[in-house]
């Protein structure tokens, strides 16, 4: 032991000598070390011809946008604070129920999307790829289908997040379905029960808490999209943003802003709460 | 044998039975108590949010019928010409996409290394300073949560109409999430190499290039990969309010009703974005293999 640890100080060579191959990598090897380094700079240099990106204009914009933040400067509620109180609300409100309807459909439907649940595997097939087509539309896009459906106002965007979240939420349970250890269900239905029962004993003890956590998860994001949700005029507080942006009312964007930060960060500590309560320190799912 | 474990004393038997009925009893309760709360909360969102299930009802057809619009008319008999006059426009289309995708990428790229750069600093074993740690973390909070259409808008106002709005603004966005995910996976690494690197003398650098990166490196790959994806997704988005990309299209389809219009760009979208969740997906996998490989 004490031989070969003097050996080890004394000549350093020994050492290189035996991880000689971690140093003479070949000559292809570095080069494809560097392929992927330079294809990604090559595709972005292609997007920037493509684009045609016009640098001219950075600096002026630049100069425009420290325009607008030095009016930011005090931010003011411009003597609408009701109103954005209010529309503060909407947003809340339109993020809640989104996410209550969405968990309400997604839930059955992710069984059926579920491996090891799935009646037929046509049955899941088709399942799965219908969520991914409801979750490849964007929210703010079933926002615009929706205000043509229910008029202007919050109801359209509470339908847009419940049908966008869906999509994104049956796949995240299907997922935590299949991921759940079978034994538990085989034991009841070797104890003779049904498979609903093995289904309720077996299965929902194992993804209740995975899928809280999601849902607490989704309702945090929801808040932040039902912020811009207004921008199409479907409720809360983005149509105001908007306007305000767009009217140059730049002291009131800061306003919003801080509303919007504020309330997302009571509601992020609030679930992050839920979410250790439910599910104890170990993973933000 | 079987006697031996049936017989459990009559006593202990109830005092067992009581214990097990108030359990189940307390958590009952607990379960009424979070419907309840659930209720009232839906009674007060429903008010906010202006709610009117009987209005929905009314409208569904509206609903119903918008898809039975947006779908093209194709016959059997001259199938191809259908589909030609449903996709009137398919090469400008394509390369509106082809921005979209090409926006997305740019902001990926420049927010992904934006918080490359920064999540090293940030991060709670290895911030040189507490104080550096705690502002960028709010500075990342900021850029994510500011909601990326709200920074489009501004930097059309900026900057003009056009992509360069599109990419900013899906580059700050980028920066904040990523940001605290990369800041997440470096507080998750094994210390041990970094703290051999360090007793060598190296300097901040030299131990996050040796210690932490081989050990974050495809996870914050994965987690650029997944973002691109979605940007692909919000870029289509951000091009609504001018920033450039398939967006506009899509928005005045919507608004002038071009009904078939809106279905052939939405499947457009919705296939792109499915090809680039495929290829992405073998290239994570192929990223996490490596990682147990290791």
């Amino acid at each position: 032991m004490s031989a070969r640890r003097m050996t080890l100080l004394d000549d350093p060579n020994t050492v290189l000598d035996r991880h000689r191959d971690l140093f003479n990598d070949s000559p292809l090897r570095r080069a494809s070390a560097l392929a992927a380094p330079l294809g990604i700079a090559g595709v972005a240099i292609f997007a920037m011809w493509w684009l045609a990106i016009p640098f001219d204009q950075i600096g002026p914009g630049l100069a425009s946008l420290a325009k607008f933040i030095a009016l930011m400067f005090p931010p003011s509620a411009g003597g609408h604070l009701h109103l954005l109180l209010k529309a503060m609300g909407e947003t809340l409100a339109i993020a809640f129920l989104g996410t209550l309807i969405a968990t309400v459909f997604a839930f059955p439907i992710s069984f059926l999307a579920a491996k090891n649940t799935s009646p037929h595997p046509l049955v899941r097939f088709a399942i799965r790829r219908g969520l991914d087509t409801i979750r490849g539309v964007d929210a703010l896009i079933w926002a615009l289908v929706f205000v043509g459906v229910v008029g202007l106002g919050p109801f359209a965007g509470v339908l847009a997040i419940a049908v966008s979240d869906t999509g994104a939420l049956g796949k995240l349970f299907s997922e935590a379905i299949e991921s759940t250890e079978e034994r538990a269900r085989e034991s009841i239905l070797a104890s003779g029960g049904t498979g609903l029962l093995a289904v309720r004993f077996g299965l929902l003890p194992q993804v209740l808490p995975i899928i809280a956590g999601q849902i607490l998860y989704y309702f945090e994001s929801n808040v932040r999209s039902a912020t811009i949700i207004g921008i199409v005029g479907a409720g809360g507080i983005g149509l105001q943003l908007s306007e305000q942006i767009r009217t140059y009312d730049f002291d009131q964007v800061a306003f919003a802003v801080i509303m919007i930060l504020i309330t997302v960060a009571i509601i992020d500590w609030i679930s992050s709460k839920l979410r250790f309560a439910i599910i104890g320190r170990r993973a933000v799912v | 044998m079987t006697s031996s474990i049936l017989s459990v004393p009559q006593a202990r038997l109830e005092v067992l039975l009581a214990d097990y009925q108030r359990e189940v009893g307390r958590r009952r309760r607990q379960s009424l108590l979070v419907l309840a709360i659930l209720a009232i909360l839906i009674a007060i969102a429903g008010r906010f949010g202006e709610v009117d299930v009987n209005y929905l009802f009314q409208h569904i057809s509206n609903f119903t019928s918008y898809f039975g619009r947006i779908l093209p008319k194709l016959g059997v008999a001259h199938f191809d010409a259908d589909v030609a006059d449903w996709y009137w426009n398919f090469t400008g289309w394509l390369k509106l996409l082809l921005d979209t995708v090409l926006i997305a990428y740019l902001g990926t790229l420049i927010g992904a290394s934006g918080a490359f750069t920064i999540a090293f600093f940030a991060a709670a074993n290895l911030a040189p300073s507490n104080v550096l740690r705690w502002s960028i973390k709010r500075i990342f909070e900021f850029c994510r949560t500011v909601p990326d259409l709200v920074f489009a808008l501004m930097f059309v106002s900026a900057f003009g109409l056009g992509p360069l709005a599109g990419i900013l603004a899906i580059a700050i966005h980028t920066f904040g999430t990523l940001g605290k995910l990369f800041t997440e996976a470096i507080e998750n690494i094994d210390m041990k190499p970094v703290e051999g690197v360090r007793s060598t003398g190296s300097r901040f650098i030299e131990m996050v290039r040796f210690g932490a990166l081989p050990q974050v490196v495809s996870s914050f790959a994965s987690y650029t990969l997944l973002r691109f994806e979605i940007n692909v997704r919000s870029g289509s988005v951000v091009g609504m309010v001018g920033a450039g990309g398939i967006g506009q299209d899509l928005f005045v389809a919507i608004r002038k009703f071009y009904y078939t219009d809106v279905s052939a760009i939405l499947l457009m979208i919705i296939v792109s974005v499915a090809v680039i969740d495929l290829v992405t997906e073998r290239i994570r996998h192929r990223l996490s293999g490596q990682d147990t490989g290791r």
